[in-house]
């Protein structure tokens, strides 16, 4: 029913210009942005590669003016580590956030052909956890704690000749992912003439390995002309030092030698003012942009082509990112349905197996059962006829008792020997009866008399076996 | 000692290495500062994007509003008697793009007119071509943010604040006034204003103001600037001053005229000049001051934060639950295996 029709009457490129008549206001703007800024604070995370003991730490205490960790390391480390540490600077009303990583022996081992990785990875992972969080659904990308390497300080060892292949190496893995100031440490073992050797011969050796080490910008015309400068001075010449000494009437971090004092910030001594200057004061917005703009999104890029996720389709017809997830998604879960399938089957026929096994064995024990019970009926059987028989023969006693005292009863009045016998047969009798009525007693149980007495003398057997034993 | 096995692993902890952020003192000074110059340099360089949207019947003065914001005819719309505007048939949208520049600072305004809204007799859906419009911006700013290789900077055209004129009343907010706000504030930072405010009296104006902004609160309807966005103390106390005087009552002229000696942007009438600028007339310099002067970084933060973020939460969740991370794409086996 109700249709919008956007007329852009001008777009992009071809906007008209206007022109106020008045104070609007809007030069306020970029105030308006600092003071942003200013609530949220800034990230900055440097990452400093060095041999152990060529004085990394010193530097960045120099370059803070303050002192961070104190914590020496050996150099012993099986491998290269890195160790980050997150600290709050203050000034006036600027809030930072700095990050320092550091690598623990770096250089030290013996083999150093994977020094690099652990490096490289960190820096990934960090970029990582950069993507993941932008990809969530719900996400909050403007409090998200930024840890993505603004810079790294390359500290190259001052012998005076030419790059080491370490560094070398280790630069050529790292250019395009970071931005790299390479930095002469301990400057106050080279003379001047031998730095510039120094420094000539160690920006042509980059060049000609085509490592790309970070350039100051030099497209903003109020700063332009500084950077051009600072550019032709790298590498940076620096000596860091904590400790004052007093020099003329002024106290000024220096290090004391019997042959003089070498002044931190002084110029003609080292170069650690520029490097503080191009650093902080100059260029650390820039960094920050250049790690987001380039090196951040050629890593998303690389990530995610890597995923098979592409702009433009195979006929050259862009392919939005919605559908090849959904080819992705269709593909995974048929997968994951196959998987799924087999899984299922797999059960099922091991349920199977069990079920037979488990069959099987009570269809044994069916068969056992029967067979214990015929054995059973057979016996009583017998017993039955046992005691059938034996009851014949107990009537036929009583008869023949019966018989014999009516025979006792007439033959009383003559002879008394016949008595004895009868006393014996009485003797006998009882006993024969005793044993009868113990039969059947125990008549329920069904045990004849035979097992009865195998089972007394395994008795006595277990019995004099424990004795023994005891 | 002998036969220990070292476990090398690289110490990746960046955020929490240190269980409480070590606060430091600086001995002496290092230059931190100076990079809210370098901002202030590069900020400048590359310009500001503004996208301004106002809404309202006809006849309110919406295009005067504007060239009077921004002090140059903006909108070309010509005043003169002989001039027959024609009410549209359906709500148009009219973005017109201008450069403008002061002191230094480049901006890209672009102001978007909505033309035919509230004119109709049935005015049901009326706001839903804006609804779209504005979608519309969000989305492409979306697809743009999703590309692999994307621009190094994106164009900005999703609309940062929306003007919503109040026809002068002096009674309440009309059904489509609340309709519109409530269902706009809750996708762009509305500002709504007391149109034509020189036909309300000092005490209709104060009446009219308040059941406003009782008529807000009864209905949940949070303009900007909005109570949840706060970032702090200083800002709450700012903002509450503000909050107790939306909505503005505004007059628009973009005719000078001489008063006492002095040339001003005024209305002519026969009982008096109706000065724009001046405080004790009318709220004009206000709602310059909020939109330009003081809040436009904030307007378009929370837009960029809050309403962007919330549409494309809401965009992703839509197809079905497809994460837009690739990795969860496609280790989101969790996810799926949950569901089924």
């Amino acid at each position: 029913m109700a249709s919008s029709e956007v007329a852009r009457q001008l777009q992009n490129d071809n906007c008209r210009p206007l022109s106020l008549s008045g104070h609007v206001g809007f030069d306020s703007l970029p105030d308006q942005l600092v003071n942003k800024s200013i609530n949220q604070g800034f990230c900055f995370n440097i990452l400093c590669i060095g041999e152990t003991g060529i004085g990394k730490s010193t530097l960045i205490d120099t370059l803070f003016n303050t002192s961070f960790d104190d914590r020496v390391s050996t150099h012993f480390q099986p491998n290269v580590r890195l160790r980050a540490q997150t600290y709050e600077l203050q000034e006036s009303n600027v809030r930072l956030k700095l990050t320092i990583v550091n690598t623990v022996g770096f250089g030290d081992q013996i083999n150093k052909e994977d020094s690099y990785q652990p490096i490289v990875d960190y820096i990934d992972a960090q970029f990582e956890a950069y993507l993941q969080e932008e990809l969530k659904i719900k996400r909050s990308l403007y409090n998200y704690h930024d840890t993505r390497i603004h810079v790294c300080l390359y500290f190259i060892s001052p012998t005076g000749h030419s790059l080491k292949t370490l560094d070398l190496l280790t630069m050529k893995n790292l250019d395009s992912k970071v931005n790299i100031i390479p930095v002469i440490a301990k400057a106050d073992t080279i003379s001047k003439t031998e730095l510039q050797k120094f420094k000539i011969k160690l920006m042509s050796e980059l060049v000609s390995n085509g490592v790309q080490i970070y350039q100051f910008p030099t497209d903003d015309e109020t700063i332009s002309k500084i950077n051009a400068t600072m550019n032709g001075h790298l590498p940076f010449a620096v000596v860091g030092s904590m400790e004052e000494m007093k020099v003329g009437n002024k106290m000024v971090k220096a290090r004391q030698y019997p042959w003089g004092i070498v002044q931190v910030e002084n110029e003609n001594h080292c170069d650690f003012v520029k490097l503080r200057e191009m650093l902080i004061c100059t260029n650390m917005e820039d960094l920050r942009e250049q790690t987001h703009a380039r090196h951040y999104e050629l890593y998303r890029r690389c990530k995610l082509e890597e995923m098979g996720f592409r702009d433009t389709g195979p006929e050259n017809k862009p392919v939005s990112l919605q559908e090849t997830y959904e080819a992705k998604r269709h593909e995974f879960f048929g997968e994951l349905q196959r998987k799924e399938e087999e899984m299922r089957q797999m059960f099922v026929q091991r349920v199977k197996e069990k079920e037979a096994i488990l069959k099987e064995a009570e269809r044994e024990l069916q068969a056992k059962f029967e067979h214990l019970k015929r054995l059973h009926q057979e016996e009583r059987m017998k017993l039955e006829e046992k005691r059938k028989l034996l009851e014949d023969d107990m009537i036929a006693f009583n008869k023949r008792k019966a018989a014999t005292e009516l025979l006792q009863a007439q033959a009383f009045a003559s002879t008394p020997s016949v008595s004895l016998k009868k006393d014996k047969d009485r003797k006998k009798d009882p006993g024969f009866r005793l044993e009868l009525l113990c039969f059947d007693v125990r008549d329920h149980e069904i045990v004849s008399v035979q097992e009865q007495s195998e089972r007394e003398k395994l008795e006595r057997d277990r019995i004099s076996h424990r004795e023994f034993q005891k | 000692m002998e036969g220990q096995p070292v476990q090398p692993a690289p110490e990746e902890t960046p955020r929490d290495a240190n269980p409480a952020n070590v606060g430091l003192e600086l001995f002496g000074y290092v230059g931190i500062e100076a990079v809210l110059d370098q901002m202030r340099i590069k900020t400048m360089k590359t310009g500001f994007e503004f996208n301004l949207m106002v809404v309202g019947q006809s006849g309110l003065g919406k295009s005067t509003m504007v060239n009077t914001l921004f002090k140059s005819k903006v909108s070309r719309k010509p005043t003169g008697p002989s001039y027959e505007e024609r009410i549209p048939k359906t709500v148009q949208l009219q973005s017109v793009t201008h450069v403008i520049e002061e002191k230094g600072v480049k901006m890209k305004l672009t102001v978007t007119d909505t033309p035919g809204f509230g004119d109709q007799i049935n005015n049901e859906n009326c706001w839903d071509p804006i609804i779209k419009y504005i979608n519309e911006q969000y989305e492409k700013y979306l697809r743009e943010e999703i590309l692999i290789s994307r621009k190094r900077k994106i164009p900005d055209t999703r609309v940062h604040s929306c003007v919503y004129f109040v026809p002068p009343t002096g009674h309440w907010l009309r059904p489509l006034d609340l309709e519109f706000m409530r269902r706009l504030s809750k996708i762009v930072n509305v500002v709504p204003v007391i149109a034509k405010a020189d036909t309300l009296t000092l005490e209709e104006r104060a009446e009219f103001k308040k059941r406003i902004q009782k008529d807000l609160k009864a209905h949940g309807i949070s303009v900007y600037p909005q109570e949840d966005f706060d970032d702090n103390s200083d800002d709450r106390i700012l903002n509450n001053k503000i909050r107790d005087k939306i909505p503005f009552a505004v007059v628009g002229a973009d005719k000078e005229h001489q008063v006492n000696g002095k040339r001003v942007l005024g209305r002519k009438t026969k009982w008096g000049i109706i000065e724009v600028e001046n405080p004790a007339h009318c709220e004009f310099p206000l709602l310059r001051d909020l939109l330009i002067r003081s809040h436009l970084q904030d307007l378009k933060d929370i837009t960029h934060n809050v309403h962007y973020e919330s549409y494309r939460v809401q965009r992703l969740n839509e197809s079905n639950r497809l994460a837009l991370s690739p990795i969860n794409g496609l280790l989101g086996k969790d996810e799926v295996e949950s569901d089924l």
